[in-house]
């Protein structure tokens, strides 16, 4: 469903992606590891059009996305969670979730249903409605993140180290979201540096360094070869 | 030279024949808080000269930050940074430039307009007959054998004449370290200097550090793991602000703890 | 001091009403660099079309409120074809080239109306004659009508951004208009809105203050400069802000005027925005940031 074929991204002159290669079939969880400053967030930027790749294709269905404005991106059914959460801080919870849910197409009927159903799978949401997204504890602004991601009702969401700086009981709340977003049949990219979790949750995982893909094997491999997961992740 | 060699690492040519022995670089209790956020949190760390040593540490672990107040760029919340043994804590980046600390940057900081050269030789100048403005610049050879030998080292003499904003990044990002070099200084601080290279720049860049080293200090802020045990000879690894690790890097890499954080196991 | 209470009374009200029409004018500049850091020169401009076209309209028709409507849309349109042709190229690039450019439309917009128009000032007949009595002087009702009008656009502004959709699609992109962008928001097309609201917004208060003022080529500058001063005091995108700053400003010249000339009195507003940019850059109107 999607597909990287290739792909080298710049910033300005720096190099990021030399090359990268990735494949994700429709719901479909897969992993992609690597140290800091690979190319992780590069490449979820590159899928999501918010920055253009200068080399190699990226498509989506069968098209072209590479360089695409990133609100039509959105539209064909991708939605970003980016690393540092980027809630709108003045906005509130219910405000937040608006900017996903109030789209051309969608019935009044329709909206409250996703509604309700957010605010089902995250109650924290619910009871924090009427609140400014800044007034969010970390761990919250990450739900409202994903939560807000969902309600662009998207095909595939790329999800951008949503454990990153998490207590571990949070941890394991986003490892419960991903399931269920399994379950319903979202594709999911996931970016982590918490191997046990990526290795859990995916079917697939790719491992980069230094902007490209070095490893690509069934999770449930990696799990057992520990040699390679020292070799690219630890020190 | 002293006799016996067993504190020190290897022993420091060049211009610091009357500095004191002991550490270039000692911090004591660094701490850097930023409102309710302890970016930095009471390391103290010591730099023998001579040596090569990399700080690394995951996401978040205060490299930036520590790197930003050894070098000027923040001044520290509490603690001391000693610098051949003077407090230097807090002091602009440019005073502590005087003081015999180069640093390179993340983002590329060369003067695109100008011939490699040129560049380094601006940088070079600022060390010697800085304040002349009378004559020619052209006219100080002492400053353009330097700036010539700093192309040397790094591997740019051949492009002296291009202009810096041609070169590929690898080598913009070399010339960096050439401008950093072109100051004299006794430690050389590096940020992350292979970001956004290739594997064959990365090898270049990791040689030439390995070439300079031989007359200097060199603090490192590395992602890339290979640079990092190819190059370094000590290791300190940060997390949360502290310091969770120090050692060679066969220690490092035996260590559970650092394997724990970096992994999460 | 010796000034009369009734003057005060006279002056407070005068800085009330000029504040209000200034308010229109500044909440679109605030708008504008809120959601895309443009730093519109041409505003000023934007009004002086506005009372030219009103004028125009107005001369034609015979219709005062039909010039006010005619004048704000075609401005409005005017605006909109101005940021996808000219501004739109520049997003992005530094704000200096932006300044440059929205100078330069300035003076292309002054030399214009100029051609038009002619060197002669037009006349704006205000649509309300007559006046009440305050304590022994008379207070034209229109000035009254020309503040409560601009309150109640203002106000019509403030319910569309707190609860309509596209109000939060503008409050998003003002925030953060990457993240805006990738969760859907046609953020290209919020700008061309926002630019075509604030030029609107711009035109109706220069025809509304037409009568107070007179319309020639030169008006702009005056409010451009007025403007400016108010965004920076109430804080650069911040709505109530520049709300309260336009009040604030326009009470403080009014009531320098009972002591100074009015021409003099303006200088009160520079020594606002010099002290305003000392202590509390962000806004005298904005907590200061932690």
């Amino acid at each position: 469903m999607l597909t990287l074929d290739n792909v080298h991204t710049y910033y300005g002159k720096s190099h990021i992606l030399h090359g990268v290669s990735i494949e994700v079939r429709a719901g479909e969880v897969v992993g992609l590891l690597g140290r800091n400053g690979v190319g992780k967030s590069t490449t979820l930027k590159t899928v999501m059009g918010l920055v253009r790749p200068s080399e190699g294709s990226v498509t989506f269905e069968g098209r072209e996305i590479g360089g695409m404005a990133s609100h039509h991106v959105a539209h064909l059914g991708i939605a970003w969670v980016p690393e540092d959460r980027r809630i709108f801080r003045l906005l509130s919870v219910m405000e937040n979730l608006r900017t996903g849910l109030d789209r051309p197409g969608v019935t009044e009927a329709r909206r409250t249903a996703l509604l309700d159903k957010i605010y089902a799978s995250f109650p924290v949401l619910a009871e924090r409605r009427n609140q400014a997204g800044g007034t969010l504890s970390g761990g919250e602004q990450q739900m409202l993140a994903i939560a807000r991601a969902m309600m662009l009702e998207p095909k595939i969401i790329l999800l951008d180290e949503p454990t990153e700086g998490l207590m571990p009981r949070m941890v394991s709340q986003i490892r419960e979201i991903i399931e269920v977003l399994h379950r319903d049949g979202v594709a999911i990219l996931l970016v982590e540096q918490n191997v046990p979790l990526t290795l859990e949750a995916s079917e697939r995982v790719y491992i980069m360094e230094k902007g490209v893909v070095r490893h690509h094997a069934p999770a449930a491999d990696l799990q057992a070869n520990h040699a390679v997961i020292h070799q690219y992740l630890g020190v | 030279m002293a006799a016996d060699r067993s504190q020190e690492a290897v022993a420091p040519a060049g211009n610091d024949r009357g500095a004191a022995s002991g550490p270039i670089l000692r911090t004591e209790e660094l701490t850097m808080r930023f409102g309710g956020l302890t970016a930095v949190n009471k390391v103290s760390i010591a730099i023998q000269r001579g040596e090569i040593r990399a700080i690394i540490g995951p996401n978040g672990a205060g490299k930036s930050t520590f790197f930003n107040c050894i070098t000027g760029v923040l001044r520290p919340t509490s603690g001391r940074i000693f610098l051949n043994g003077e407090d230097v804590a807090g002091l602009p980046p440019n005073e502590v430039s005087h003081k015999g600390l180069a640093r390179s940057y993340q983002i590329t900081n060369i003067l695109p307009g100008a011939s490699v050269l040129e560049n380094v030789r601006i940088a070079a100048q600022s060390r010697r007959h800085a304040w002349n403005m009378v004559r020619n610049r052209f006219s100080f050879p002492d400053v353009l054998d330097r700036a010539r030998a700093v192309l040397d080292s790094v591997g740019l003499r051949e492009a002296e004449d291009e202009l810096a904003a041609n070169l590929s990044h690898g080598a913009q990002r070399n010339l960096e370290i050439g401008i950093a070099l072109a100051t004299e200084p006794q430690l050389l601080c590096l940020d992350e200097p292979t970001a956004g290279m290739s594997v064959s720049e990365t090898r270049i860049t990791v040689e030439l550090v390995r070439r300079i080293a031989k007359d200097l200090t060199i603090v490192i802020v590395e992602h890339d793991m290979e640079v990092v045990m190819g190059l370094a000879k000590t290791i300190t690894v940060l997390h949360y602000g502290e310091v969770l690790a120090e050692g060679t890097p066969a220690q490092i890499q035996a260590n559970p703890r650092v394997q724990e954080v970096y992994l999460k196991t | 001091m010796g000034i009369p209470f009734d003057q005060i009374l006279i002056q407070t009200i005068n800085g009330l009403v000029n504040g209000m029409i200034l308010a229109l004018v500044a909440s679109g500049l605030t708008l504008i660099f809120g959601i895309m850091d443009v730093v519109n020169f041409a505003h000023g401009e934007l009004v002086m079309l506005g009372a030219f076209t009103g004028a125009t309209t107005l001369a034609v028709t015979g219709n005062f409120w039909l010039a006010l409507i005619v004048a704000t849309l075609a401005i409005a349109a005017f605006g909109a074809v101005l940021q996808v042709s000219t501004l739109r190229p520049l997003l992005g690039r530094d704000p200096l080239t932006t300044i440059l450019a929205t100078f330069g439309i300035s003076l292309v917009l002054q030399k214009y109306a100029l051609w038009q128009w002619g060197p002669s000032a037009r006349k704006l007949q205000e649509p309300i004659t007559g006046q009440f009595t305050l304590f022994y002087l008379q207070y034209p009702w229109y000035r009254i009508a020309t503040a409560l009008l601009s309150a109640a656009i203002i106000g019509a502004l403030y319910l569309f951004l707190k609860y309509g959709k596209f109000g939060i699609w503008i409050r998003a992109a003002m925030q953060d208009r990457v993240m805006a962008q990738a969760m859907g928001i046609p953020v290209p097309s919020l700008h061309i809105a926002v630019f075509a609201i604030g030029a609107g917004m711009a035109a109706a208060s220069g025809v509304l203050f037409g009568p107070l003022a007179g319309v020639t080529q030169n008006i702009g500058a005056d409010f451009t400069l007025r403007a400016f001063i108010v965004v920076v005091v109430g804080g650069m995108g911040n709505l109530g802000g520049s709300i309260l700053a336009s009040i604030f400003i326009s009470l403080l010249e009014a009531y320098a005027s009972l002591i100074v000339s009015p021409s003099q009195a303006v200088i009160v507003s520079f020594v606002a925005l010099i002290l305003t940019l000392l202590f509390r850059p962000t806004g005298l109107f904005v907590p200061t940031p932690k």
